[in-house]
């Protein structure tokens, strides 16, 4: 292997990172951009959401002694895999929301965001309890199909995880763009008070945000699982603080900017691993967290003013 | 004359609260159909309260709110909006990063999409030629008299009885003043009814059909605009004051 195969092949690790990063972090900017505030909570929806990926599997047979699929029940498996994974997290977000969060909207101060904390502390130890503290193997359906580059090597995994999180991302951005509940989405996060005077009815677009931002995260997951071929209920804190430190570096409250942030957050984390070692991508990760606050809180795509105009 | 056809909005003995603070007391409107009525006061004395009031963003702490003769102080805003209430809101508030389209659009988000609403849009366009134009603009980016164009097609793409306009005037140079107010005269005359706060009171009752006069959360006075501008009080309170100004 050269020094450029070894390259590549980091290249090819940290898109596929950075799409699941990106996947997180749009459900903060979502939250964020309509609410103003970080729901911490993100973090462990995350990884519930492996772990409904990995119960889903098992449902539809998938165990570690399998044999992988192929063509239709692969894709079927898949989807369905997928499915079941983004309505449940999905579901799980919308009732934090409307448990813990709701009763707090009219409380000034940081109460709702310290709630978030508490919450995602209360889905770790549930999964802890419930499940145990040993890793989880996650099994994969996909067979061991590589193309070699070089001396590279590009795994159906990363393939999958590519053309899955590109088709989210361009849905939702249809989606927030487009459609009528997406311009609702839009409006609100503008101007919450003249967006309720169109009509728009506020609580239904924050339930949304929730649903659709935890949902991704679930998609997340399940890239998580594929991707490191294990799960545990320690998975959230790490890949949710460099989600969280993408959508503060693409400008939090800003979906393209969620997208790029985590692209360039996986990269950092393969390439600086290569660069440096491992242990050091962390430090350079949150190195950028705290200069981007410190010298660019709007982030790369965000606007310098802050939210209202 | 207009209230001839019956009364489309009441206050009747309104008061709000903003915590302990009490904005309005005991305050009591009729507006009728088809009329143009001005509501008159110096800064922070209500009017923006009252207009937040009939939205629903404010709840009466006591009194009722009449619109077509049902109260409607305890529904929702977007239900006022379904029937048939829309808002100019104060410093235009558009969404400043959506396009003039986008914006319009929102100002119709209560109705069933269909081709009513393209009629409405090509409506809209009609009263406001540079609006077509520019319907793929930011928002944020237009001047504050395009903005304020765009704020009213927007309350227009609701279809709406009543439109409440705060302050529509509000930092835009005399002749954009004008054209506002021309506007607005114009709307009325094909049968929107109107309720409007105006500093700019001299303008506000040259169109306005009657007016109330709004002091510390209080109607103090009310009548024909006609009568209004001759009134003493009114004349050195508002429309000296205005002379000045805009001497100025
Ligand atoms: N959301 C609010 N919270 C607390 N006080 C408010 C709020 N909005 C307005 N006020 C106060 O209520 C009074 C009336 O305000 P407003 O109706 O906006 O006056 P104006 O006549 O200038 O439009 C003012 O003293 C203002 O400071
Ligand atoms: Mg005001």
């Amino acid at each position: 292997m050269t020094l450029t195969d070894v390259y590549l092949q980091q290249l090819i690790n940290g898109l596929s990172l950075g799409a699941m990063y990106a996947l997180l972090a749009l459900g903060f900017t979502l939250v964020y951009g309509i609410l103003e505030l970080i729901n911490f909570a993100h973090f462990n929806v995350f990884m519930v959401g492996s772990f409904v990926a990995l119960g889903a599997l098992n449902l539809f047979g998938v165990t570690p002694n399998a044999p992988p699929l192929a063509g239709l029940a692969l894709g079927a498996v898949l989807l369905g895999t997928l499915a079941v994974t983004m309505v449940a997290s999905g579901l799980l977000g919308v009732a934090i929301e409307r448990i813990a969060l709701k009763p707090l909207r009219n409380v000034r101060g940081p109460a709702a965001m310290i709630t978030t904390i508490g919450v995602s502390y209360i889905l770790f130890n549930v999964v802890l309890l419930g499940l145990g503290a040993d890793s989880k193997n996650f099994p994969s359906p996909l067979p061991a199909l590589a193309l070699p580059i070089g001396g590279a090597v590009l795994r159906l995994r990363e393939v999958l995880i590519w053309i899955v999180s590109l088709v989210l991302m361009a849905a939702l951005t249809w989606f927030v763009q487009f459609t009528r509940m997406g311009k609702a989405m839009r409006a609100t996060a503008q101007d919450p008070e003249a967006a309720r005077m169109m009509g728009i009815e506020v609580d239904r677009v924050i339930i949304l945000a929730f649903f659709l931002g935890s949902a991704l995260a679930g998609a997340g997951g399940l890239m998580f699982g594929l991707y490191y071929n294990f799960t545990s209920y320690i998975i959230g804190f790490t890949a949710g603080l460099r989600a969280f430190t993408a959508a503060v570096l693409g400008g939090i409250g800003n979906v393209p900017g969620a997208m790029l942030g985590g692209i360039i957050i996986g990269l950092i984390e393969a390439m600086g691993g290569q660069l440096v070692s491992a242990s050091w991508a962390d430090v350079i990760i949150f190195s950028i967290l705290v200069l981007v606050l410190v010298f660019r809180p709007a982030g790369l795509l965000g606007r310098v003013a802050p939210n209202k105009s | 004359m207009q209230r001839e056809l019956g009364l489309l909005l009441e206050f009747r003995g309104v008061n709000t609260h903003y915590g302990d603070l009490h904005v309005l007391k005991d305050v009591s409107y009729e507006i009728g159909r088809g009329e143009i009525v001005a509501l008159l006061g110096g800064n922070a004395c209500g009017k923006s309260t009252t207009m937040k009031t009939i939205m629903g963003v404010v709840r009466p702490t006591s009194g009722s709110v009449i619109f077509e003769g049902q109260p409607i102080e305890r529904l929702r805003t977007a239900e006022r909006v379904k029937r048939g209430i829309a808002p100019v809101l104060e410093a235009r508030r558009l969404f400043p990063r959506m396009t003039v389209l986008e914006n319009l659009e929102l100002g119709a988000y209560t109705r069933k999409r269909g081709p009513e609403l393209a009629e409405d849009l090509e409506r809209v366009y009609e009263l406001f030629p540079r609006m077509k134009e520019r319907r793929g603009q930011i928002a944020g980016t237009l001047s504050g008299g395009e903005q304020q164009m765009v704020a009213i097609g927007r309350a227009l793409m609701a279809r709406p009885r009543l439109i409440c306009m705060d302050e529509p005037s509000m930092g835009l140079s005399p002749l954009l003043v004008e054209q506002v107010f021309d506007i607005i005269q114009q709307i009325n005359r094909q049968g929107t009814t109107i309720f409007m706060v105006e500093q700019n009171a001299a303008m506000a009752l040259s169109i306005a059909h009657r007016a109330y006069v709004l002091q510390t959360g209080q109607v103090v006075l009310s009548g024909e605009a006609a009568k209004l501008r001759e009134n003493p009080a009114i004349r050195e309170a508002y429309l000296g004051e205005l002379q000045v100004s805009a001497a100025a």
